[in-house]
């Protein structure tokens, strides 16, 4: 291989093809959530290459800008298929986001040494919400704009500043031509940038430190003469044979969504958004696209605005911090103690709840239900730091914190102009909380078997 | 492999989906009648198309539409589609098949007239999620003289335009209860030129067509899907054996 040679006397293509795939050592036990790492990066590929097709023939403009998606719809031949790839793609990306995340957070993929891999690709995430908000803009439909109106609306609230900062969003005082050329240059050029350069960075930082496992085991402390992890097997070609079998199922999914029901029931493409934009006419009902949900569902759990964009924002900050929230050495939830497995349980079912509350229309017992999701939202948190020391920590004490501090919240939003009926949701749904706080605290406090950690092997399992 | 946290997972989805709708109720509103969409009846989207032209089109538009596209796709030729086409171009030429399907409508008089420009409903089927609104909305008028054109639609509230097929199905009046209360039945008041039956199918040719008009790629796009499916189906057991093979040396 001559030409090998000579590439590689003046790039380390060799080098780097060893480095991080050839002879990138990864534990032999991934398990299903390991596949959503390659396919997040397939997601982005699809979606940069769908989306450079798309700006071919896509006008950023206000008069223009409904009328060119359905030109691409119509008379762009394969247009529909492009764009159908691309808002399909955009919730798959999501979905296989927030899996990854799960992973991440059921393994304890996020503890040391990998906080920083958490850190950016928490950033990712929030990039990548960024791409997909500004994103929806661009079709210029009613759920566009309003979507967008009620967000940029947000920063109004900041105190003092809010106006300047939501004009300079905009660049204008309403959403108008020059928000969509904006939020345009946004969506396909800066934020796409950052999100590349992040995933580069995400994954420079990974093989740094090498990849964690459903045991939570450190692979590379146990290592044969040669200095290859005992339970390591080459990235390639073991794991991207396996990949490519997550790819092709991932494909699939998403091909029949894309062929078979490309408005994904209403919740890829809102129906209300194949109408075009008046500024006019206000939707009675106004849903953001279903991965923004949940964060929504905090969002309008707070009664004053300006708290409740703190709280929204507050929401997705508090993932950053995770890592040193969570200091329990065990990091798969398999050798945890069922406390923290319950806990998990606790979360993933509030995340969804939040994210469904988020599409419906409110309702005093969805208002009451939301706000009590966010509260078992933000005591996940205290709770998962409650339970990184669960030998030494005094359960009973937390307990009472965590409930006084739920109790006060509700102190501050109790009003005496309830109605009967918001009055009894509200003490009624107080169980939700003291229900979770008994069975994450007092639960590992009474019975020892839910506090038990289990010894975690020296070598993986399965 | 450890199914614990998939089972968590799985959990997790089902509790959700069954406490959130627990606590949601609806709105009250007329539930839609079903239209029965199929958009591979050819003949009933191309009366479809006709009745569109005749009746909805010197208002609504389908200005994302071309006649020779529709003509493609209803199995018709460019001169089945001429008499379609009522519009003139600058130079007062009658468009010609290739022409986006606008009207002469000219939205300033339009408010002049009614008050709001009547809306381009190329995807009208799908702002309203599928054919069954529509349907239920082309027989959902009835006679109501609080209402500047004489009628109301039980399917769209205080609706401000006229019934334009009032011709074709006459006048239905909205049933009362005992307490005097109105309720969801219509009846014929007034008969018009079609039976009921024939009246239902004419609803239901617009409903047809509209559907189609809204997204034309619905007609191939489960073609393709079935073929790309098929493909990955097949590259999937490929791909699985090629695993299985590398992976037997990994215990």
């Amino acid at each position: 291989m001559s030409l090998l040679n000579w590439i590689d006397s003046r790039f380390p293509l060799t080098e780097t093809w060893n480095k991080h795939i050839a002879e990138y050592y990864a534990p032999k036990n991934f398990n299903f959530f390991y596949f959503f790492g390659s396919l997040a990066m397939l997601c982005l590929v699809l979606q940069i290459v769908t989306g450079i097709f798309l700006t071919m023939h896509y006008k950023p403009d206000a008069e223009m800008a409904f009328a060119s998606v359905e030109y691409i719809m119509r008379d762009v031949p394969g247009g529909w298929f492009i764009r159908y790839m691309h808002s399909t793609g955009a919730s798959m990306f999501f979905i296989v986001i927030y899996l990854h995340m799960f992973r991440g957070l059921i393994y304890g993929s996020f503890k040391g040494p990998r906080e920083l891999v958490w850190l950016i690709g928490m950033l990712i995430y929030l990039a990548l919400m960024a791409e997909a908000f500004m994103g929806y803009l661009l079709p210029w439909g009613q759920m566009s704009f309003w979507g967008a109106q009620v967000i940029i609306n947000l920063f109004n609230t900041i105190p003092y500043i809010g106006d300047v900062v939501s004009t300079t969003i905009r660049g204008d005082f309403v959403i108008s031509d020059p928000t969509l050329n904006r939020f345009f240059a946004f969506h396909v050029v800066a934020v796409p940038l950052i999100l590349v350069g992040l995933v580069f960075v995400h994954i420079v930082a990974l093989h740094t430190v090498g990849s964690n496992n459903p045991d939570g085991v450190e692979i590379k402390k146990l290592k044969d003469e040669k200095g290859i992890p005992l339970d390591g097997i080459a990235f390639h070609p073991y794991y991207t044979v396996k990949d490519i079998v997550g790819v092709v199922v991932f494909l699939i999914v998403f091909f029949f969504i894309v062929f078979f029901m490309p408005e994904g029931g209403g919740y890829f493409i809102e129906h209300a958004n194949f109408e075009p934009a008046n500024a006019l006419k206000t939707p009675e009902h106004i849903a953001p696209v279903w991965y923004f949900t949940p964060f929504y569902t905090v969002l309008r759990a707070v009664p004053d605005p300006w708290y409740g964009t703190l709280a929204m924002f507050a929401a997705i900050a508090v993932l950053f911090v995770l890592p040193w929230l969570d200091k329990n050495p065990i990091k798969s939830v398999r050798y945890r103690n069922k406390a923290h497995l319950i806990n998990l349980a606790w979360f993933s079912v509030t995340f969804i709840v939040l994210g469904v509350l988020g599409v419906m229309a409110v309702t005093d017992g969805l208002k009451e239900l939301g706000t009590r999701g966010t509260q078992i939202y933000f005591l996940f948190f205290a709770v998962t730091y409650v339970h990184s020391r669960p030998r030494q920590v005094n359960y009973l004490m937390w307990f009472v914190i965590l409930l006084v501090s739920v109790l006060f919240w509700d102190l501050l939003r109790y009003d005496s102009s309830f109605t009967d009926n918001q009055s009894s949701l509200f003490w009624q749904m107080l169980l939700i909380p003291v229900a979770y706080l008994a069975t994450t605290l007092l639960l590992p406090h009474f019975v020892g078997a839910a506090n038990e950690e289990k010894e975690v092997p020296t070598r993986v399992t399965g | 492999m450890k199914l614990n946290s998939f089972k968590l997972l799985l959990a997790a989805a089902f509790l959700s989906l069954a406490v959130a709708p627990a606590a949601y109720s609806a709105a009250e509103k007329e539930p839609n009648l079903d239209a029965n969409v199929d958009v591979s009846d050819k003949v009933s989207l191309a009366r479809g198309a006709k009745y569109y032209a005749n009746f909805c089109m010197g208002c609504h538009s389908l200005e994302f539409s071309r006649y020779n596209r529709v003509a493609t796709d209803l199995g018709l030729t460019e001169a089945d589609i001429k008499p379609l086409i009522f519009t003139r171009d600058d130079d007062d030429n009658i468009h010609k098949p290739g022409a986006l399907m606008v009207n002469a409508l000219r939205t300033k008089d339009a408010i002049r007239w009614f008050g709001i420009a009547p809306p381009d409903l190329t995807v009208i089927a799908r702002s309203r999620g599928g054919g069954d609104w529509l349907y239920s909305y082309f027989k959902g008028f009835y006679k109501d003289d609080s209402r500047p054109f004489g009628v109301n639609n039980l399917y769209f509230p205080n609706v401000g335009m006229p019934h334009v097929l009032q011709e074709l199905q006459g006048l239905q009046q909205r049933e009362v209860d005992a307490d005097g209360n109105p309720t969801s039945t219509l009846t014929i008041l007034e008969p018009g030129k079609l039976s009921v039956g024939e009246y239902d199918q004419v609803a239901k040719d617009l409903t047809n067509f509209l559907v189609y008009v809204g997204e034309p790629a619905q007609l191939h796009r489960t073609f393709y899907g079935i073929l790309t499916l098929l493909f990955l189906l097949v590259l999937l057991v490929l791909s699985y054996l090629l695993k299985k093979e590398f992976w037997k040396d990994i215990h």
